[in-house]
């Protein structure tokens, strides 16, 4: 399978689905529904394809294609694939076409949702391959338009504004990590990031950046730190996440949150921790209580929400700021700390966390979908009632993706909850009890909103007719919950993808 | 022969059922009730066989462990675990949730989503049955909330009953609140000790190795364990309804009888005293420690004396058959923890075995009074039952000697001695066999004054007039159990330690029966005043209506409504944390929309300025200069244009001066 | 006197009265007609010089005269065309009238 261009494929297929729509205006609409999601689901087929051969690498990348591009700035179109990057493709090929199926009855102009639609996925994919990072910020930042567009153009009432808040934030965190990079391609000459993570784990990076003196180290720190924090969103910088997410058309919150806040953790275990591992140590005391802030007030105040899109939002804060609190953990801890397992089980847990909540969240977002499509738009969490006795499919398929983003065990949520505590607690014990608190407010506010909304004798929307399921809500929510199943039972089938990443981790700790 | 590594065909079994029962359509009832009650006789067999493994060898511990997932360059462990404990429980479990599942074939015929009853009753069996033989912490704990997902949904069954829905969450919650002390105490354990194995060859957290590490004195002289082991026990007051996280409890009887006979009462709620139980070692790794100003162990027993008391006293106010019975759930509970506490692991199993039993009986006949009358629950309209249904009555009332523990002939005197003498012995104080003997009187009290409402006196409505015996399909579980309830005790009399020296390992010697007869006789006495006592306020003059005042109400009404309200726990709690939620809630929203929201607010509006600043002075420094010179130029093409006339003839002039001046010039040069 | 002193005072001649024409006349076409008369003085000046200058074998006068003629034609059309578009406008073609081009 080597020499063939696997990566370009993953990454390109989606953008050639887009292609080819733009070129066939006259399509019928149903033919070009087809033809995106076919494209779509292409990510999930080649991530697929790979497995078998991927089995055997170890840490490295086990697929990489490297090409000179810009000899000026010494740009070069470099893909690679590790475990971490796989978790990544995989997640956004289960994603994907779930978000397009939600949006499936889309009637403002379609043709033109699925370009944009297929463009946004491409641009994720590049985000989790590309491993120069002149090549990675173009997708991450080719990933904000097609995303802008669709909150804008497709979204709910106060999708303008909404959609604005949202670009204009995570540009100004762009616009850091850019400079920030600029400063150090300054300094060394080079953009790669396999380069530049070698230069900074012999201390090279640090000595060059020092250079610069003053302030302006940390400065590049803070850039770079910035750009990601927006994107993930690192409390307290999450305050365009609400809005964005819930006034975006379905499909597109489940892939928002699904795929794009993992963008943002994804940069911090590729770009952010090998290549600042000093100054990170140093900002992990403040960084730690920061996620702890996200894990247990974005829960509060998902417990506050009434609009259930938005209460989902909040969850979803609540969740990214676990591998978040994972990673910062192990970064806090000097000395040894890969002995007794708990970075292991911390960074294991992260990248699970990952994977298990977007697809959780993205379907509990497809539930909410289904919801407001029966009930004219409607998804106040007291404007239903009874909803179990009219569609007890529907109830109960969305009961566990409830259950797995609260964590049941036996469904996929716990065990990266578990091992996250787990290494937290090896590292920082009063943040990992803290963390529970979180836990439990989660808990509250979704069997809050269960029981309102599915329990109770029928009221509101669902008080006359409730259709229960279509065969393509079930084409998505019976596969989600399947895979939440076999993945709580069977979780390594995804953690023996990325284990000798972790091991290859935890022993270049300092 | 039943060896560990095939252990897992108990739980998988039920497991089975419940898939079928998720799968099967609505008219597949059969289907759903035979798989399940096939698969659990099967999982009884298999119990069956294990125990006699188990007991072959019963101080050893059989395992079976293997890799359950990669972590790093090690693996995350668990595995089953087969010793007399585990077996025991196994054979329990699958015995009363076999009569319980034949029970629910008639107490549900009728309901429309039968078929679901049994997928739920089913996963709990699973669930409880993972519980019993995990040889791992996670993996215990893994099933101990897929139990408490059972739980949610049975409680929750009949779900379109907005009682019946708050209820669930509330179970779910509270018992979360726990559960989360439980995942620290987990995570905590897998630090300090490694492994969350219980058993493996000398390297499980539950052997010496690990003990002795984990009781090393750490800061202020505590041992790591002690932490640890409170940590767990949160998880098993939580699970066990124990004093303060009992609220959930009688909330629960909101779900069908044969629910809380099987959750609430026999198997469920006994989950937290199997925990504490199983990591027993653990719990009591730091009694060596002398000095030290807190046994875990101690704390154990204060909980369970308190619950013990506490759970009577409410129970004799309550006017609901089944939450008397859930409070007497609570209180007998109270028992087997104050055993552990008192650290007698063993007295607490006998208690919980027999337990299971009788009180599975008595929620089933309670079971048998509501579905024969119509759905009637307040023991002030019911009344006269027994001569209608005598074998309800008889089958109850050997359930309510039981649990008043009627000396000699019935399981719940043996066990509740046995608790009752190990507290007697404790060194530490003697509160707790205080506690508990006061619970004795209360415990013969509230059951006479149930009994005597229940089936005595004249019927106080219509329903419970017209109520008839019910089917053998109820009734036949109903006399299996009583038999339980009444054999069960042998096993473990002082003359017969049967149960004992199998649950140790260790031959104990049998005692004679009178041995320490003055605590026996006093609670014997005890027994029979509470019995006394409640047959003189309630039995010999029963009640001949539904609206009359209660006798103890009449005389300390100030009391009786304080314990009727259930001591007023659930709006202390609604009070004080429930508000807190709320309030941090409402903190955490107004923080996004205030502090973070409007430090992006302020950003934008100093962006906004400045952008007003620059247009300022561009239309006052720039734009200015510009005008200015763009006016002179317009004004010097003003002056331009004037010269053109239009005038064609003024034109040629111009040319034929300039001609002749051009002429005029050439000559004057001289003509060169 | 020469023969080329002869001819420049005819040209001379020719060119005052074309002048003293487009000067004196309203009628467009008279004034078109003295601009022709002037230019014919200018040709006329051409032949003499050549006829009389110093090398009279190379014809370089009489193909400037074609070129000058060959332009005086284009003139005239083009000026002709402008007295039609002038007689549109304004119903006349009086020079004196036709001030549109005014600045």
């Amino acid at each position: 399978m080597n020499g063939f261009p696997w990566l370009t494929l993953i990454v390109f297929l989606p953008w050639a689905g887009a292609a080819l729509l733009a070129l066939l205006p006259k399509l019928d609409v149903r033919a070009g529904r087809v033809l995106a999601l076919v494209f779509s689901l292409s990510t999930l087929v080649v991530g697929l394809a790979l497995l078998p051969s991927f089995k055997h690498a170890a840490a490295g990348y086990a697929f990489t294609e490297d090409h000179a591009w810009i000899a000026a700035l010494q740009v070069n179109y470099h893909l690679g694939l590790d475990g971490l990057s796989l978790v990544l493709v995989l997640l956004t090929g289960l994603v994907a076409p779930g978000a397009l199926l939600a949006s499936w009855r889309e009637t403002r102009d379609p043709r033109f949702f699925h370009i944009l639609f297929l463009l946004l996925q491409g641009s994720a994919l590049g985000v989790f391959l590309a491993l120069n990072f002149f090549l990675w910020f173009i997708f991450w930042e080719l990933s904000l338009v097609p995303a802008f567009f669709l909150i804008k153009l497709w979204g709910g009432a106060g999708a303008s504004r909404a959609a604005y808040q949202f670009i204009i934030y995570t540009m100004a965190g762009s616009a850091c990590m850019l400079l920030g990079f600029a400063a150090i391609f300054a300094v060394t000459g080079t953009l790669d990031l396999a380069r530049l993570a070698t230069l900074a784990a012999d201390g090279t990076l640090a000595a060059k950046l020092a250079v610069l003196g003053g302030f302006w180290p940390k400065a590049v720190f803070l850039g770079v730190f910035l750009g990601l924090a927006v994107k993930v969103p690192l409390f307290p910088f999450h305050t365009w996440l609400p809005a964005a997410y819930a006034e975006a058309p379905v499909g597109v919150s489940m892939f928002l949150t699904g795929v794009m806040s993992k963008m943002g953790v994804y940069g911090f275990f590729r770009i952010l921790w090998p290549l600042f591992p000093g100054p990170l140590q140093a900002a992990s005391g403040v960084l730690l209580w920061l996620a702890l802030g996200g894990v247990v007030l974005g829960a509060f105040a998902a417990l506050r929400q009434t609009d259930l899109k938005r209460m989902v939002a909040y969850s979803s804060i609540n969740h990214v700021s676990y591998c978040l609190l994972a990673l910062f953990a192990v970064t806090a801890a000097t000395g040894g700390v890969g002995a007794d397992g708990g970075a292991a089980a911390a960074l294991s847990g992260a990248v699970l966390q990952m994977f298990n909540h977007g697809i959780s969240a993205a379907a509990l977002f497809f539930c909410i979908g289904v919801l407001e499509s029966r009930s004219g738009g409607r998804r106040g969490r007291d404007e239903f009632g009874g909803v179990r006795s009219a569609a007890p499919v529907f109830a109960g398929l969305c009961g566990l993706a409830m259950f797995s983003s609260l964590g049941l065990p036996g469904l996929n949520g716990f065990i990266g909850e578990f091992l996250i505590f787990r290494g937290v607690f090896a590292l920082a014990p009063w943040a990992a009890a803290a963390g529970c608190l979180g836990l439990l407010v989660t808990a509250i506010f979704l069997l809050t909103f269960y029981q309102r909304v599915f329990h109770g004798p029928r009221a509101g929307a669902a008080a006359v007719e409730f259709r229960d399921l279509s065969g393509r809500e079930l084409a998505v929510l019976v596969p989600a919950t399947a895979l939440m199943l076999l993945l709580g039972v069977l979780p390594q089938i995804l953690i023996g993808l990325y284990n000798p990443l972790i091991s290859f981790w935890t022993a270049h700790l300092p | 022969m039943m060896s560990p590594q095939y252990l897992w065909l108990i739980p998988a079994l039920p497991a089975a059922a419940a898939a079928i029962g998720a799968v099967a359509p609505r008219r597949g009832r059969a289907l759903a009730a035979g798989s399940a009650i096939a698969a659990l006789a099967a999982a009884f067999i298999l119990s069956c066989a294990a125990l006699r493994v188990a007991l072959a060898t019963p101080a050893e511990h059989l395992v079976h462990n293997f890799a359950w997932f990669d972590l790093g360059d090690g693996v995350v462990a668990v595995g089953w675990l087969l010793d007399p404990l585990a077996a025991l429980m196994c054979v329990m479990v699958t015995a009363v949730g076999a009569l319980i599942f034949i029970f629910s074939l008639g107490y549900m015929r009728e309901d429309e989503n039968f078929t679901r009853f049994f997928c739920f009753m089913s996963l709990f069996a699973a669930a409880m049955l993972g519980l019993l033989i995990a040889n791992s912490l996670l993996l215990l704990f893994v099933c101990w909330e897929l139990v408490g997902l059972a739980s949610y949904l049975l409680i929750g069954f009949w779900f379109h009953r907005p009682e019946a829905a708050a209820a669930a969450k509330k179970a779910f919650i509270t018992t979360r609140i726990g559960d989360l002390g439980l995942l620290l105490g987990m995570v905590w354990l897998y630090h300090a000790g490694g492994t969350l194995l219980f058993y493996d060859h000398g390297n499980g957290c539950l052997e010496t190795a690990a003990l002795a590490r984990l009781a090393a004195p750490a800061a202020g002289g505590l041992a790591v364990s002690t932490a640890i082991g409170l940590l767990i026990f949160c998880g098993a007051i939580g699970k066990s309804g124990q004093f303060p996280l009992h609220v959930w409890l009688p909330d629960a009887m909101e779900g069908p009888s044969p629910v809380s006979a099987l959750i609430h009462a026999a198997t469920m709620v006994a989950a937290g005293v199997f925990l504490i139980a199983r990591v027993y070692p653990l719990m009591s790794a730091d009694q060596a420690l002398a000095g030290v100003p807190l046994h875990a162990l101690t704390v154990v027993a204060f909980i369970g004396a308190i619950t013990a008391l506490m759970g009577a006293c409410i129970a004799v106010a309550q006017n609901d058959i089944k939450r008397v019975l859930a409070f007497s759930t609570v209180s007998q509970l109270g028992y087997m923890m104050l055993a552990l506490g008192v650290g007698s692991w063993v007295a607490a199993i006998f208690h919980l075995l027999t337990h299971a039993f009788f009180k599975a009986l008595l929620f089933l006949g309670a079971g048998s009074v509501i579905h024969a009358a119509h759905h009637e629950q307040d023991i002030r309209r019911l009344g006269g039952l027994a001569p209608r249904m005598r074998i309800t009555f008889a089958t109850f009332a050997v359930g309510m000697m039981a649990l008043a523990g009627m000396p000699f002939l019935f399981s719940g005197f043996w066990s509740k001695e046995a608790i009752l003498h190990a507290a007697g012995a404790w060194p530490v104080s003697l509160l707790p066999l205080g506690f508990g003997l006061a619970g004795v009187v209360l415990t013969a009290f509230y059951m006479t004054r149930l009994v005597a409402e229940v089936f005595f006196g004249p019927a106080r409505s219509e329903p419970a007039g017209h109520a008839r015996e019910n089917s053998a399909l109820m009734t036949a579980p109903l006399l299996m159990l009583a038999v339980g309830a009444v054999g069960l005790g042998f096993i473990g009399t002082p003359a017969w330690p049967w149960l004992q020296s199998k649950l140790t390992g260790e031959a104990i010697p049998a005692r004679s029966l009178f041995e320490g007869g003055g605590l026996m006789a006093l609670s014997i006495g005890l027994v029979f005043i509470g019995l006394g006592a409640g047959w003189a306020i309630y039995g010999r003059r029963a009640r001949t209506e539904a609206a009359a005042l209660d006798p103890l109400a009449a005389r300390a009404p100030v009391i009786f409504n304080f314990l009727g309200a259930r001591m007023k726990f659930d709006e202390l709690y609604a009070g004080t944390v429930g508000r807190l939620a709320r309030w941090a809630g409402t903190l955490a929203v107004g923080l996004d929309r205030w502090v973070w929201g409007g430090m992006v607010l302020l950003l934008a509006k100093f962006g906004e300025l400045v952008g007003v600043a620059d247009r300022e002075a561009d239309e006052a420094g720039l734009n200015a200069g510009f005008n200015a010179v763009s006016e002179k130029l317009r004004d010097a093409g003003r002056a331009y244009a004037r010269a053109q006339t239009g005038r064609a003839h003024g034109y040629l002039r111009a040319l034929a001066v300039a001609f002749v001046v051009l002429a005029l010039l050439i000559i004057a040069e001289g003509g060169r | 006197m020469s023969p080329l002193q002869i001819c420049l005072l005819l040209s001379s001649g020719l060119f005052c009265v074309g002048l003293a024409g487009a000067l004196s006349r309203s009628n467009s076409i008279l004034v078109l007609l003295g601009v022709e008369l002037m230019l014919n003085a200018a040709n006329l000046n051409f032949i003499a010089f050549w006829r009389f200058g110093p090398a009279p074998e190379a014809a370089t006068g009489i193909v400037f005269v074609i070129f000058s003629i060959a332009v005086a034609a284009a003139e005239a059309a083009v000026g002709l065309a402008l007295v039609i578009a002038i007689y549109r406008h304004q119903k006349n073609i009086r020079l004196q009238e036709a001030t549109r081009l005014k600045g």
